[in-house]
This record gives structure tokens, sequence and C-alpha cells, in this order.
């Protein structure tokens, strides 16, 4: 597979002299699914307005096929914006606001007719030619923008938080919805969103961001399972982050206990944060554990149970299908490989 | 409801006396002869004037349109600005407009006169001088620059409420500059467009100041008539109600013929 879009050290400053982007790159591959992943004001929008050509970056290289395109304006380029709340032309009915892009570019009217009754099927719109966009629902003018982007049939499609202002139940649909489209139509998706579980269930690659800087880029499984930071791995979902340090190699020492663990490499006594998943928290009788504590609070969850459990020197959130009383004594354990040792990242 | 009823009296009142009732009287002097006789030789009388109207609706038109294409670019580039720079910048383009409008046609007169700044400045470099005052040209002028702001106000309240999204969607979805003004921006920005081309059209074919201070006594138009048969030599009131009734039914046709490109509901097609 073959980079469509490659970014090359993009730095974006805005007028204040601040720093929106430090040096972004990033290879996004053909018929890929990429999402970006990061809290609000991270600078996921600019990253797509970069690519789509409405801004330019203050240093850097966007490039696409292999070829250099900073210079080329939004028009000229083969991609396409969903927009983060869809900017439908409010004076065109759907069936109009579909065709746009078909009729500048002067694509025959029997052609026009033919692709955007595809469209109006692919999103489930069939019968609301006629209707006002100022007239549809906030799920119905989101199928309408993805439409009016898709029809054009570009190589990459961007889409900025299309989701976010669904109810929960529509936003799982469109989610499986969207992931359908873009495999049956091999389409290249890069997807903005600021909902973990929806950039871990949709994308084929999720590159994490923060304040500007990509933290990880890697598979679902990979960003869960072996988050390279601690922003990282509290980013995605809920996790226990304790300060540590590594005596010797596959030895941590948390909470002034010693575990075993899989990680190597670190200096001799470096600190390190130590990360552990609620869910990896083995929960054992206090007279076997080496680690302790009380049981503060319970909370059913519907899948699981949450407790917080009060350690000498740290919180425990443990995620568990079994409830402890409230007030009990209970003892904590881990297995090594569930233990994921950090570099201690500079933002503390 | 009661309490919605009780404050839209006073408008009612206000409309009643300051608006109706002039009306009437207005339509009333028109049908009327002098000796107290229902007539329609007053209207009838309106005809000789036709060249008179001609020459305002054409000069007033003219205004018009340059007003729309010197207002549009600049109304466009104004609601494109970042919000601070848009207030200093619209102070800017209305700051004219405080001054007072007598003030502001003298000025033109001292500027165009054929012993003014603009035919010294000519001369220094060995033009002219030119006829510039006292020509339809300047009355043409000083009802664009009076006027202007008037063209560029609503234009500009209507575009700046254009998201920008909007905007970068349409270049997005393959329009250059061009084609995002035609294929979006004018059609969004059309009611701005009808109701500056009333707020300059209207005063302008019945402004009388103007003609008389800038295009001398040869280009006289409708509201120098009208001025005429009230306060003129050639007082004749039921004439002069007569041209203000007919020049009202003309603009009232423009206007409504005007308000057929206006979508009422943004939908066009
Ligand atoms: N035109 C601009 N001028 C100055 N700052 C901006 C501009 N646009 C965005 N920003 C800032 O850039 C940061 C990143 O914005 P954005 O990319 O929209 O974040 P995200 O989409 O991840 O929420 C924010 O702090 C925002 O305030
Ligand atoms: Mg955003």
């Amino acid at each position: 597979m073959d980079n469509i879009v490659s970014l090359k050290n993009i730095v974006v400053e805005f007028e204040d002299g601040e720093q929106i982007l430090k040096n972004i790159s990033l290879d996004i591959k053909d018929k890929e699914f990429v999402t970006f992943l990061g809290p609000s004001g991270c600078g996921k929008t600019t990253t797509l307005r970069i690519i789509a050509g409405f801004l330019e970056p203050t240093s850097g290289d966007v490039m696409f096929e292999g070829k250099r395109i900073n210079d080329l304006p939004p028009h000229k380029r083969n991609v396409n914006t969903v927009f983060q709340r869809y900017a439908l032309f409010p004076h065109l009915n759907v069936y109009e606001n579909i065709a746009f892009g078909l009729r500048v570019k002067n694509v025959p009217e029997k052609e026009i007719l033919k692709r955007v009754g595809e469209m109006l099927e692919l999103v489930n719109l069939k019968g609301f030619e006629k209707r006002s966009v100022n007239r549809l629902s906030g799920g119905q003018q989101q199928r309408v923008a993805i439409a009016r982007a898709l029809v054009n049939h570009p190589k990459v499609l961007l889409l900025d938080e299309p989701l976010g202002a669904l109810d929960l139940k529509l936003r799982k649909e469109m989610q499986t919805e969207l992931r359908k489209i873009q495999q049956a139509l091999e389409l290249t998706f890069v997807y903005v969103t600021h909902d973990q579980e929806e950039a871990l269930t949709m994308s084929d690659t999720v590159v994490v961001m923060n304040n500007g800087v990509i933290q990880q880029v890697g598979s679902p499984t990979d960003i869960y399972n072996e988050p390279v930071n601690a922003f990282v791995a509290d980013f995605i979902g809920e996790s226990n982050i304790i300060n540590g340090c590594m005596p010797q190699d596959c030895v941590v020492e948390f909470t002034g206990k010693r575990f075993e663990c899989v990680d190597k490499g670190f200096a001799p006594n470096e600190t390190v944060d130590v990360v552990i998943r609620p869910e990896d928290v083995k929960v054992i009788p206090a007279e076997k554990a080496k680690l302790t504590g009380i049981v503060e609070s319970v909370v059913f969850k519907g899948v699981h149970y949450e407790m917080v459990v009060d350690g000498v020197d740290h919180k425990w959130m443990i995620h568990s299908t079994k409830a402890e009383p409230v007030g009990a004594m209970i003892g904590m354990d881990f297995d090594p490989f569930d233990i994921h040792i950090m570099k201690k990242s500079e933002e503390g | 409801m009661k309490q919605l009823k009780i404050f839209s009296v006073p408008y009612l009142v206000w409309m009643l006396v300051f608006i109706l009732v002039p009306l009437i009287m207005v339509a009333y002097f028109a049908f009327r002869t002098a000796d107290g006789q229902w007539t329609i030789q007053n209207i009838s009388d309106v005809g000789q004037y036709a060249n008179i109207f001609v020459r305002s609706i054409w000069l007033a038109l003219l205004a018009t349109v340059i007003c729309l294409v010197v207002a549009y670019p600049l109304a466009y580039a104004l609601s494109r600005m970042e919000k601070h720079k848009q207030s200093t910048m619209l102070l800017i383009v209305m700051l004219p407009m405080w001054m007072n409008f007598l003030l502001r046609t003298y000025a033109w007169m001292t500027l165009l006169g054929n012993n003014g700044i603009i035919n010294n400045l000519l001369g220094m470099i060995g033009l002219g001088p030119y006829k510039l005052i006292n020509t339809s040209g300047a009355v043409v002028l000083g009802m664009v620059y009076n006027y202007l702001p008037f063209m560029i106000l609503p234009l500009y309240s209507v575009m700046e409420k254009i998201d920008k999204s909007v905007i970068e969607a349409a270049s997005d979805l393959g329009c250059n500059s061009r084609r995002v003004i035609t294929r979006v921006v004018v059609p969004l920005s059309l009611p701005g467009i009808t109701s500056g081309i009333t707020m300059v059209f209207v005063p302008a074919i019945s402004t009388f100041i103007i003609s008389r201070m800038l295009g001398g006594g040869s280009n006289l138009l409708i509201g120098d008539l009208i001025e005429m048969q009230f306060l003129g030599n050639s007082y004749n009131p039921h004439l002069g109600a007569a041209i203000s009734l007919v020049l009202m039914v003309i603009i009232l046709l423009i206007m409504t013929v005007m308000n057929q490109f206006s979508p009422d509901d943004q939908v066009l097609i």
C-alpha cells in the first residue's frame, strides 16, 4: 500500500506566535481509515484544514500521492470535507446540495441525476430530494453532508467530528454505517474525534494528539494495549497511573513494593510512570497480597462493578465482575504483562 | 396578548397621523382643482414632464447600480475580516455619514467647480479645465457618495451572517473564488441586495438638493419639480401632489418587480 497523504514537519503558528501544531509528521496509506484522536483544542481540526488546503502551514510540506501540494488551492485538491457543523448550503434543497460539486465541474445532467440518486440511496435519504436542508434533523443533515462530499468520488474524505451532534444511539448506527461506506467504496478516510471509543471501534490507525504534538500512531489494539506514555494511557480509557522506578530490567517498584514486569531497557533506578488498566487489577484475599487497600465505593456499571480502593499511596480504580463490600480490606495483584512501564512524559 | 396590544397603540397612532393621513391628503389634493372640483386634469398634466421622470429614473438607476458594484466587494471583504477589525472598518466606512448632508454636498461643489480643486490639480499637469460641475455625471456622483453607506450596511449585515464554513465548503467542492461568489455568496446575500437597492434607489429618485447643487439648472429631477410646485414660483400644490402620487406608484411598481427576485424562503428551486 502506498502513502496517499504525507505530512512532513508541519508547523502552524497563528498571529500571536502561538504554535498550534508543533512539527507534525505522518503518513496516511491509501484506503486506510485514520482517526485523529485528542482532547478539544489539541489541533485536530487545524490538521484537517492543512490537508484540505484551507490553511497553509507556517512551515513543512503537505504531500498528495508523492507530490507537494502546499500551494494547491482547496478547489483543485482531490479531497472533500465533511465539516464539523455540516456547512450545508441553506439556499439549496437536498438534491442540489448533493449535486453542487458535480454542477461546478459541469457534469452532464443525466449523470448528475444518476450519481445523486446513488448517494441518496447510500445515505438512506431517498424521497428527501426536494426538502429544504433547513428542515432536516441533525442526523439527516449529517448524511446530506456525507453524500455531498462522497458524490465527487474524492480519493480522500476528511471528516471533522461528523457525529458530534448526534445522540448516542444514532451515533453508534452512523459509526457502523460510515465504516461500511469506507470499505465498500475503498476510500481513504481521515476522521477526527475526541471520543476514544469511537476512534478505537472504527479505525485502522489511530493518531493520538495532544497540544499540537502527535503522541502515538498505531492500530487500536496497539494504542490500547501498549500506550507509549501516561497521556495516551489516560486518554484511552481510564487507567491507574502510579509513580514508580525500575531497579533493574523486568522489575518495577511502586508504592514501596516490587513487582515482576516485562519491560526492559531503562536506566537503573530510572523513575517511570506505571500504568495499569482497571480491568487488569486482580482482587485476591488480603492475607496473600503484597498490596492491600480498603474498598471505598462500589458502583454497578452494567457489565462490571467499578470500585475505588484506597491503598497506601494511591487510590486504585478496579473493574471487576464481582463486588466487594464497602469498607472491606482486599488484596491486589497483577500479571507481569499487565503492568505497563512508561518513560515520564516531559509535560509531567 | 392584551399587554402587547397596549404597547402597539402609540405606533398605530403614529402610523395614522404621520403616514396614513398625509397619504390621503396627497391623494385628495391630486384629484382636486384649485376651486374645489374633482378632476383628473392634474394627473394627466404630469405627462408633460415625462422627460424629467425618465431622467430621474435613469440617473437614480445609474447611481444604484454604481453603488451596488462598489459596495458589494467592499461589504464582502468587510464581512470576511476578523471580528475586531470589522467594527473598526465599518466605522471608517460610516464616517462620512456623521457629516451634515448639505456640507458634504457643498464640499463636492468646491471640488468639482470650474475653478475647483480637481480642475486646478489637472491644470498643473496641463489638462483641462473640464466641465465637471452642473453635469448629470456630477449628480450621479453626489447620489453615489451620499447613499453608498445605505447599500453597504444591508449587504454587510446579511453577508456577515454567512458561515465561514459554507464558503469553505464551496471551495472544497471545486469552486474557485469567482464561483464561490456567484454560486453561494450572491444567492445567500439576495435579501441584502434587494434592501440595499431599495434604500439607495428611493431617496435617489426623489432627491432635489443633490441635483440643485451639483446639476445646475439643466438637470432638473422629479424632486426639484415637486419642490417647485410647493415652494417655487410655479406654485401649484395640486400638480405637485399629482406628481408625488405618480412617483409613488412608479416606485411601488419597481419595488414589486424587485421583490420577485428576493426569496421569501431561502429555497430557490
Ligand atoms: N484562526 C485562529 N487563530 C488563532 N488560534 C486559532 C485559530 N484557529 C484555531 N486556533 C487555536 O488552535 C487550537 C487548535 O484548534 P483546533 O485545531 O480547532 O482544535 P481541535 O479541532 O482539536 O479541537 C485551539 O487552541 C484554537 O484556539
Ligand atoms: Mg475541532
